[in-house]
């Protein structure tokens, strides 16, 4: 994945400021900054709920300027949210299963002839739908409404939705926020587990300076729109510029 | 799901009998009662097919019977100009079953090409009429589904009232004189035949991977966009279906009355559709039918009630205990906007997910409505 110069604005505010960003296969790349200093809308614009006012976003050498979210979901980029976006009168199982809906192989006239293919594909997206959960040990609370699980179990199982998607990158938008240092202790395992075993890119919003430094392999600081470093942790962690924004003059 | 196609199946069979025996005798002995149940069959039509757009997609439309009139009209057309001649076709002199069937004079009485080709008639026409309120849905809905909650409901609104207002100017369509469709074709068979397509269809796309993406459009767009679901076109196509519907209700209730006018398809007809989801519980396809069921029985209950003694009797009795003068009780029973009203509002403050509807997703609505 990569950013080519991108520059995104609301009327008279720069919020995104000449971004360039490369993300390899198999990388766990974090992004980093200040509150408000643009985090999100490069998530936004990466998944297409922005559009780039300047510059290009490709994916594995394909532009993803102009398409729609669902469309750039479909190329392999999946997304969590920063506060938690489930399908909340659905159960968990159905949650994940929701998210099978993108590689459907049938359409509506199947699901009303309801044949040999259309059970059989069900079948299948019911079991990889179960392997899933199971994954992340959510498989006990298949038949619970998402909105009664436990508020990290609420986590992981949009971990679990995105990944339902088969993305090629992952981008978890603040996984750790309102987490206790055991949970985020967790969490940094998961998202490590996560990658080697779906063998994806991740790229980390965070927000907790030991979540990042503790996994990511590099790291992007960004301030006021304006990417102010890059590097692997050490270097960022003795940046002088990234101190300054973070704990000022 | 599981039971819904073997039930469906054997529902449609006792109706076929029915039909086949009962459905005349009774409606000459019964008229009222038969009356009632095509209403009731209608009516299911209506608020089932509503409800995979409010209930199942979470948009908001209140231009039912707009796409109502659309189908009611078109079938009635249709049946002025068209089916005279498919009836001819299948049963005239030279007709394609009264040749087939001219050796065996042992089926004569039964009439059977008669009666086989007024239900072709009935089923062809039906299909007609969906298919352009399916074709008015679209036109509607494609710019207008962008919009959302409130702004739909006024688009829609407003779409329902132009209907009305066209239908109004259109001579060729009766005008303010109204139309009359001939053919009353329509008989419970067909009536419940199609409520229970559209039960079949509503229940089968909700109960799919490709169905959920209707409930992930209502529970959250920006994530359902995410998941990679495109929630405009699925917003379309509940719109679609449900127009579709709408309209082969509008095709049943021309071939049933034979008369249609431009003010039965008013704002007030897609709000009784709307108060039958509601009632019913939003995405719950029994709870709607069971109010469907309930909101047209229970004027007629309230129209035989206002006109017993007792109803009088009671108001004398009342006011001289109160010693205040009331406004008459037979009118208020009679009048079902003003009980609608009472019991929305009695309905909302003790269960407003409905009689059926589900718990969990109307809390998040209330509080997600009191965090905004």
């Amino acid at each position: 994945m990569k950013v080519d110069r991108c520059t995104i604005r609301f009327g008279g505010l720069t919020a995104v400021s000449n971004l360039n960003m490369a993300i390899g296969n198999h990388e766990l790349v974090g992004l980093i900054g200040p509150n408000g200093a643009g985090k999100t809308t490069v998530f936004n614009m990466i998944t297409g709920v922005y559009q780039p006012t300047e510059g290009d976003i490709f994916l594995n050498g394909e532009r993803l300027n102009g398409l729609k979210p669902f469309h750039i979901t479909a190329k392999g980029i999946a997304r969590t949210f920063q506060n938690i976006r489930l399908f909340v009168s659905l159960t968990v199982f159905d949650n994940v299963r929701a998210a099978f809906n993108l590689h459907l192989k049938h359409g509506p006239v199947h699901a009303l002839t309801r044949g040999g293919k259309f059970k059989q594909e069900e079948a299948e997206i019911a079991a990889q739908a179960m392997d899933l959960l199971k994954i992340f040990n959510l498989d006990r609370f298949r038949d619970v409404m998402c909105k009664s699980l436990p508020y990290g179990d609420q986590r992981r199982l949009e971990i679990v939705r995105a990944l339902a998607t088969k993305p090629r990158l992952l981008l978890l938008d603040e996984p750790a926020a309102g987490m206790n240092p055991t949970e985020k202790g967790a969490l940094m395992t998961l998202i490590e587990f996560i990658q080697e075993k779906f063998d994806i890119s991740v790229l980390l919003v965070e927000h907790d300076m030991r979540v990042v430094m503790g996994i990511c392999k590099r790291i992007y600081v960004l301030d006021y729109g304006i990417t102010i470093a890059e590097g692997p942790p050490d270097e960022i962690r003795r940046d002088p510029k990234v101190i300054q924004a973070y704990l000022g003059e | 799901m599981k039971y819904a196609r073997t039930i469906l199946a054997v529902f449609l069979f006792l109706l076929f009998l029915f039909a086949l025996i009962g459905e005349r005798p009774f409606s000459a002995h019964f008229a009222y009662y038969y009356d009632i149940l095509i209403n009731i069959g209608i009516n299911i039509i209506l608020a089932v097919s509503l409800n995979l757009v409010n209930g199942y997609t979470g948009q908001f439309s209140l231009g039912h019977a707009g796409f109502m009139a659309v189908g009611a009209y078109a079938a009635g057309s249709w049946a002025d100009h068209l089916s005279p001649g498919l009836i001819n076709f299948i049963a005239g002199p030279n007709g394609v079953l009264t040749f087939v069937l001219k050796p065996f004079p042992i089926l004569q009485p039964l009439g059977l090409p008669t009666v086989l080709a007024d239900n072709a008639a009935l089923v062809v026409a039906t299909l007609f009429g969906g298919l352009l309120a399916a074709v008015a849905g679209l036109a509607v809905g494609i710019p207008s589904l962008r919009l959302r909650g409130d702004y739909l409901a006024i688009v829609t609104l407003g779409f329902g009232e132009i209907i009305r207002t066209l239908i109004l100017n259109i001579d060729f369509l009766g005008a303010a004189r109204g139309m009359s469709v001939s053919g009353t074709y329509t008989n419970i068979f067909w009536t419940f035949g199609f409520a229970a397509i559209a039960i079949y269809i509503v229940l089968g796309l909700v109960n799919s991977t490709y169905g959920r993406g209707f409930l992930t459009v209502r529970d959250d767009e920006v994530a359902a966009e995410a998941m990679g679901i495109n929630t405009t076109k699925y917003k379309v196509i509940a719109f679609v279906v449900g127009a579709f519907f709408a309209g082969t209700a509008g095709s049943l209730f021309a071939h049933y009355t034979g008369y249609l006018t431009p003010e039965g398809f008013n704002f007030f007809k897609s709000v009784d559709v709307v108060v039958m989801v509601i009632l019913g519980g939003m995405g719950s396809t029994v709870g709607v039918i069971l109010a469907a069921v309930l909101l047209t029985i229970l004027p007629e209950l309230l129209r035989a009630l206002a006109h017993t003694d007792f109803v009088p009797a009671f108001q004398r009795g009342l006011e001289g205990v109160i010693k205040i003068h009331l406004p008459p009780l037979q009118g208020l029973l009679e009048n079902r906007l003003i009980l609608y009203s009472l019991l929305l509002i009695l309905l909302m403050l003790t269960r407003p997910q409905g009689l059926f509807g589900d718990l969990a997703g109307s809390r998040r609505r209330v509080a997600s409505s009191a965090s905004k």
